[in-house]
């Protein structure tokens, strides 16, 4: 179906407070239970667990909400895999090991309004009837930690959770593990490894975690801010959710804005809000004004940056960046003016995935160590437009021949650079030529 | 390899000194072990392995994985490979205070070079250096996610956000003269609002 796209300069209404899942985005209220109650959280849970448990996946899957964590798949549809009535203990796991360069939204959530999340995980394992859920935090989100626990143990005290939950004769257990420094653990099975208490080293698929999962059984693996709105979707309906957004990108969405703006900030809006408007009206503009702009990465380090002509007017969903080359990602906009040098940007990046490689696929292993290398150079203007193809050459290469997406995500920032700025290389190299 | 701050890295040693659990931490590991399924103790090594390194003086030594491994029934290796895995598992003794600048693009483009130039000045230590008071020790990282509040460093477990020269300089001056710091933003914003 067609997205119904917003013209540019069409006056978009900010998204109504009413319409905000997270009333405490930053902490100007009470996090804990006295607060979470007001806000509306635990209100019914004892009803919605009284549905069905497939129909409770029928009105997620019908919301159209897509995963927040990158890949943007329909959070329905994937609890519709796993398999029913086996058995055996099924798991949910919740990522919340937000480490996108670009991304602070997960800890937002976690921090100042974690009942959210803690009544998703009840109502998304009664789904999936998983009697256990884990939630894997970020071992550096320490505080955001100690917040959780005690929202956790709030909910045990009042009996939303642990032996028959909220009354439903459900009974579910949450944990909290804390990661301890590894980008790689946000990866689905990386992060199962990890649980499992090994080194963090994404497993080849199949099978899937769906049938095969943590400690072998069938596991469901979400991302935070997913797990966070079911609970409003199920409350609200899911035609209220359908109601902000576009076709097959609804709902609201946290967008974590950074870098040269003159205002960063953490702001929930209608999914789909032009990316002009986001930095211009949440973000106080570019610094140095918007014809200072050279060009945004609109969804974490990984997605390919946008060149100013395409930030005009893109609209920040899923669809509207892919078909712009690049993607919504974790929505973590990161904004470089031009004051600063472009390609060092793309050479920290090439940097972080270096060291972040798990070592387990040589074309990772090797290749992000060797563009590293390239881009710096590159960035001190000395690989030839010979070098420059070579380097684009070896980035495919690289993607799509690793495990996991990291290699993937390694390659794409520097094809994005290349792609959009290759001239400017070039005559980056020209002039160091002439000066040498 | 995802691994250990370049200058952590994983060499590991001994402290000289034989390691065993406080008695609080032998509580907390019998109630860390009971969040796992029977026969998946091995799940608990992260967890033991914060546990240690907060009792041994912020670094995991030699002595520390045989007693998680004893704990667990585990393999050394299997212990060590983890230790070595995880960066925020420090392998070699690290100062009082374990300063942590992160270098990522979006607290780099807000100014992060100024901060680590501020921090290595007024701590007298280079990167990966412990000063020699030993009261600190100074690594740059990788992004650690509190990216709308850049450039921003992690002390020990708490967050400095929203940083410039002068307010970096204050947070270490407070540290040396043991006054205590305001921890988050240092711009007066209460978390990521647009302020």
């Amino acid at each position: 179906m067609l997205l119904a796209l917003k013209k540019v300069g069409e006056v978009q209404k900010m998204l109504n407070e009413k319409d905000k899942v997270f009333q405490n985005l930053h902490g100007f209220h009470e996090p804990f239970i006295e607060g979470a109650l007001k806000r509306g959280s635990w209100s019914n849970t004892k009803e919605i667990l009284s549905k069905d448990q497939n129909d409770i996946i029928e009105l997620v899957k019908s919301s159209q909400l897509r995963g927040r964590g990158g890949a943007g798949f329909s959070t329905g549809l994937k609890w519709s895999f796993m398999p029913k009535n086996t058995g055996k203990q099924h798991y949910l796991v919740v990522n919340a090991d937000e480490s996108e360069p670009g991304t602070c939204k997960d800890r937002e959530i976690i921090r100042n309004d974690p009942h959210t999340l803690v009544e998703g995980c009840l109502i998304a394992s009664y789904a999936i009837q998983a009697t256990k859920c884990y939630i894997y935090i970020r071992g550096e989100y320490h505080h955001e930690y100690v917040q959780l626990e005690k929202a956790i143990e709030e909910a045990y005290e009042q009996g939303f959770i642990g032996k028959n939950a909220c009354g439903s004769g459900f009974d579910f257990d949450l944990y909290v593990h804390r990661g301890a420094g590894a980008y790689i653990c946000g990866e689905e099975t990386a992060l199962l490894e990890s649980l499992e208490g090994k080194k963090g080293q994404p497993r080849l698929k199949p099978p899937f975690p769906a049938g095969v999962g943590l400690y072998g059984m069938p596991t469901t693996i979400n991302n935070v801010e997913s797990i966070a709105v079911v609970p409003t979707i199920l409350r609200r309906g899911p035609d209220w959710f359908k109601s902000i957004g576009a076709e097959n990108n609804t709902g609201t969405k946290i967008f974590c804005i950074s870098g040269n703006v003159n205002k960063p900030c953490t702001i929930e809006e209608e999914m789909g809000i032009p990316l002009k408007e986001l930095v211009e009206k949440y973000c106080d503009g570019v610094e140095g004004g918007w014809d200072n702009l050279k060009a945004i990465v609109p969804g974490g380090s990984s997605t390919p940056m946008l060149p100013k002509n395409i930030c005009e007017s893109v609209l920040m969903n899923f669809d509207d960046l892919k078909a712009n080359g690049s993607g919504l990602g974790t929505a973590g906009v990161i904004v470089v003016n031009k004051n600063n040098d472009i390609a060092e940007v793309i050479e920290r990046f090439a940097h972080f995935y270096k060291h972040e490689s798990c070592g387990q696929c040589t074309p990772c292993r090797e290749g992000t160590g060797w563009m590293h290398r390239m881009m710096q150079r590159l960035v001190r203007g000395e690989i030839s437009p010979e070098q420059i193809e070579l380097l684009e050459n070896v980035t495919k290469q690289v993607e799509g021949h690793t495990i996991c997406a990291l290699g993937d995500a390694a390659a794409w920032p520097i094809q994005g650079l290349i792609k959009n700025f290759k001239s400017e290389l070039i005559s980056k190299y020209n002039k160091k030529l002439k000066a040498s | 390899m995802s691994g250990n701050h370049p200058g952590l890295s994983n060499n590991f040693s001994r402290s000289g000194e034989k390691f065993s659990w406080s008695k609080d931490n032998l509580r907390s590991i019998k109630n860390i072990i009971s969040k796992y399924p029977k026969g998946r103790e091995q799940s608990a090594v992260m967890p033991l392995l914060y546990l240690a390194q907060e009792q041994n003086n912020n670094w995991i030594s030699i002595e520390c994985i045989e007693t998680i491994a004893e704990t667990l029934n585990m393999p050394k290796i299997r212990v060590t490979e983890v230790a070595s895995f995880y960066s925020m598992y420090n392998t070699r003794p690290v100062g009082e205070n374990l300063v942590q600048i992160c270098r990522t693009s979006p607290c780099w483009l807000r100014g992060s070079n100024k901060i680590t130039e501020t921090i290595c000045k007024e701590t007298k230590c280079e990167i990966n250096d412990t000063s020699d008071d030993n009261k600190f020790t100074v690594v740059e990282v990788e992004c650690l996610g509190a990216c709308s509040n850049g450039p921003m460093i992690q002390i020990n477990n708490d967050f400095f956000e929203d940083l410039d020269e002068e307010s970096t300089k204050k947070i270490i001056d407070n540290i040396k003269e043991g006054k205590p710091n305001v921890i988050g933003s240092q711009k007066g914003r209460r978390s990521s609002e647009n302020a």
